[in-house]
């Protein structure tokens, strides 16, 4: 039954309107200055005022992806004409690729350290979501020993901001190896995400009721069978949104890629400003690499965006 | 199918004893109901022939072999829960054919019995939904259909109409009793509704506080209740109960109510009969609503009472007598009392008298006139 409106509600409902879409842009504008600025010539970069209106290129991931150097003269006009385009605009810039002995290109560290980022993301997550269901599911069924100290214990790990033990845990990775290792970070962001994830699909499992997995016992399956038939499907929803905010802050993570990282296991983030540094900067390059290490939580989330509308409005919180 | 026993069974949460050696034989094909108030123990003793309870002490025995140490899979009984625990992410179909599923059966096999099991319940046209879009009564008959579908040798279900409402409890009771007596299959059910008790078991075990108070038909339960918990459990409106004493004048026996105010005329036999049976302590007589009957001239051992409240019910008034301090509610033919105030004629049927016990509760097993 549609409700007859005040013009009072009508004009408050309006001005909530106003204020959502008023913090929308402020969010989206970072997000639409580091996508823009991928896309600018780099003379178009920092300018003051900024300019809103240009011609696109795709100059800034050319470079991105490639190895180059200053151009002491101007390529020759057959050698021009061979690269294929993408090079070309890198000689635009001034710039040229690196290529070895052979010929071959060379391509920046980037393509390496964004790989390096989806590796420790995603096998973090799988561990975290993982091992936080198992985990969630017998606190949530079993009479556990001492079950609410335990609880506690796991969230209070959370209660020190991580960095605090950074140097201690970077002198334990060199003594162990694990410095500079994906297993290393693998481990470190698992550990982050174990109590997160603990906590947040508990309150997942103790929605689903009982009686689901009792009729299963019954009807002659295991318990384990049980709980891949009947729990996990159910349990999909939370899954799904604590999978999501585990690979976020994996995804995301800067302080400690930066301290146990330098090269074979370095991640984008600590990667991308380092760029800053090497001759000018060249933001449109730097906004290039933030704009493809932004997309993957995007495409993510984005996949998951009807189970995490469920999940944010379903249990998560309540008890 | 299968007959059930309990032996001495026992159960502690914690320091909490929630049944107390239960000891009880469910026939095969027998439909049994476990009654009693919420907190009674009758859904951990259902729980624990199922398997899903341990068991602290006795035995559970189906089909003469013991199984209180087996898992629940392992003992061969279907389960019916209160709120149908259909997975809602399975279809109707899947739902039913769920337990088939464990045992691995063939596809031809599985396909064919769900199918005969969802004809049977009327079903057919919803195997391809999902739970979430069926009515109360149509997930209730998903979730015997898939206790039907293995066919186990007992069918326990858990206040499994509970949950829907009045006019479609009496559907569903009125299928269940109809499936019951298609399948013959050995059932154990467990209800708070005295109504639905007696409308479908063949025998009714009543409980409190852990502890079998009377097993019977539903007959003899509502006839000759063994104490005051089952007198006041059974039977709606409750049944009478008021401390009494025995007078004897002059060879008459009269029974007098709320502290003598009113005193009811007895067969002489009474007092012998009391006295035989060595209680000396405190009475309580109990009598249903039916059993005071009502005149509107005096007769032989009526006394003049006054109607205080009526309740009209449709095809009969509860009208409530005003004796002493106390109210003794009478049940007539509609519209018998034209308004309260008014002076009624009332004794009490000897043949529907109970005596108890007050200390005890238990009944003292007089039946007058019998």
């Amino acid at each position: 039954m549609a409700a007859i409106r005040t013009p009072v509600q009508v004009a408050l409902n309006r001005t909530a309107i106003a204020a959502v879409l008023v913090i929308t842009l402020i969010f989206l504008a970072p997000i639409y200055w580091i996508a823009s600025t991928a896309f600018k010539p780099r003379n178009l970069a920092t300018t003051i005022p900024p300019t809103v209106i240009f011609e696109p290129e795709l100059s800034p991931f050319a470079k991105l992806f490639t190895k180059r150097s200053q151009l002491r003269e101007a390529p020759t006009p057959e050698e021009y004409a061979a690269a294929p385009w993408w090079e070309r605009l890198v000689f635009d810039g001034g710039e040229k690729v690196v290529r070895s002995g052979r010929g071959e290109i060379q391509l920046s560290a980037y393509p390496n350290r964004f790989l390096n980022s989806l590796i420790v993301a995603i096998t973090s997550t799988v561990l975290a979501v993982g091992m936080g269901t198992f985990t969630a599911y017998g606190f949530s069924r079993f009479k556990v020993k001492g079950e609410q100290d335990l609880l506690f214990f796991i969230l209070s790990t959370r209660m020190l901001p991580p960095v605090v033990v950074a140097i201690p845990m970077f002198l334990m990775y060199r003594a162990v190896g694990l410095n500079d290792t994906h297993w290393g970070l693998i481990l470190l962001y698992t550990a982050f995400n174990l109590s997160f994830s603990v906590w947040l699909m508990k309150g997942f499992i103790d929605e689903i009721p009982r009686e689901y997995e009792e009729a299963a016992l019954v009807d002659g399956y295991t318990r384990m069978e049980a709980f891949f038939k009947i729990v996990l499907p159910e349990a999909a929803t939370g899954i799904a949104a604590t999978a999501v905010f585990c690979f976020i802050t994996a995804w995301n993570e800067y302080a400690f890629a930066l301290i146990m990282t330098n090269r074979r296991a370095q991640t984008a983030p600590p990667f991308i400003p380092s760029q800053v540094g090497s001759g000018l900067p060249d933001w449109t390059v730097i906004a290039a690499g933030t704009f493809l290490f932004l997309l993957p939580v995007a495409i993510f989330t984005f996949l998951l965006r009807n189970h995490l509308l469920r999940g944010m409005s379903f249990g998560a919180i309540r008890k | 199918m299968a007959d059930i026993v309990l032996r001495d069974v026992e159960k502690f949460f914690g320091s909490v004893q929630v049944i107390r050696k239960v000891n009880l034989t469910i026939k095969d094909g027998e439909f049994v109901v476990l009654l009693g108030p919420s907190g009674c123990g009758k859904t951990t003793t259902l729980r624990a022939i199922a398997g899903l309870e341990d068991i602290t002490s006795g035995e559970i025995v189906i089909d003469g072999k013991p199984v209180q140490n087996l898992h629940a899979a392992d003992r061969d009984i279907a389960f019916v829960f209160q709120l149908y625990a259909l997975y809602p992410h399975l279809s109707v179909f899947e739902n039913i054919a769920f337990p088939l599923r464990a045992t691995r059966q063939p596809r031809s096999a599985v396909e064919r019995q769900v199918r005969q099991v969802a004809a049977a319940l009327g079903i057919e046209h919803l195997l391809a939904r999902k739970p979430g879009a069926l009515s109360g009564g149509d997930m209730q008959r998903v979730a015997i259909g898939r206790a039907l579908v293995r066919r186990p040798k007992a069918i326990l279900m858990d206040e499994p109409i509970g949950a829907l409402d009045a006019k479609l409890r009496e559907d569903m009771r009125m299928e269940l009793k109809r499936l019951h007596i298609e399948n013959k299959s050995t059932s154990v059910y467990v209800t708070h509704d005295q109504v639905e008790a007696m409308a479908l078991a063949d025998r009714i075990v009543v409980m409190h506080d852990g502890v079998l108070q009377q097993v019977g038909t539903p007959s003899d339960v509502y006839a000759h209740p063994a104490n005051l918990f089952v007198a006041q459990f059974i039977g709606s409106p409750v049944m009478n109960i008021a401390p009494a004493a025995v007078k004897t004048e002059g060879g008459r026996v009269r029974l007098a109510l709320g502290g003598g105010a009113a005193a009811f005329e007895m067969p002489a036999e009474l007092a012998p009969r009391l006295s035989a049976t060595g209680a000396g302590g405190a009475l309580s007589i109990g009598v249903r609503p039916e059993g005071v009957q009502l005149a509107r001239e005096p007769a032989t051992g009526t006394i003049d009472l006054e109607a205080h409240l009526i309740e009209p019910l449709g095809a009969y008034d509860i009208v409530d007598l005003k004796v002493g301090e106390g109210f003794l509610r009478a049940r007539t033919p509609a519209g018998f009392v034209a308004r309260p105030g008014d002076r009624v004629h009332a004794r009490l049927d000897p043949a529907q008298t109970h005596f108890f016990d007050q200390r005890s509760g238990a009944s003292l097993g007089i039946r007058l006139g019998a």
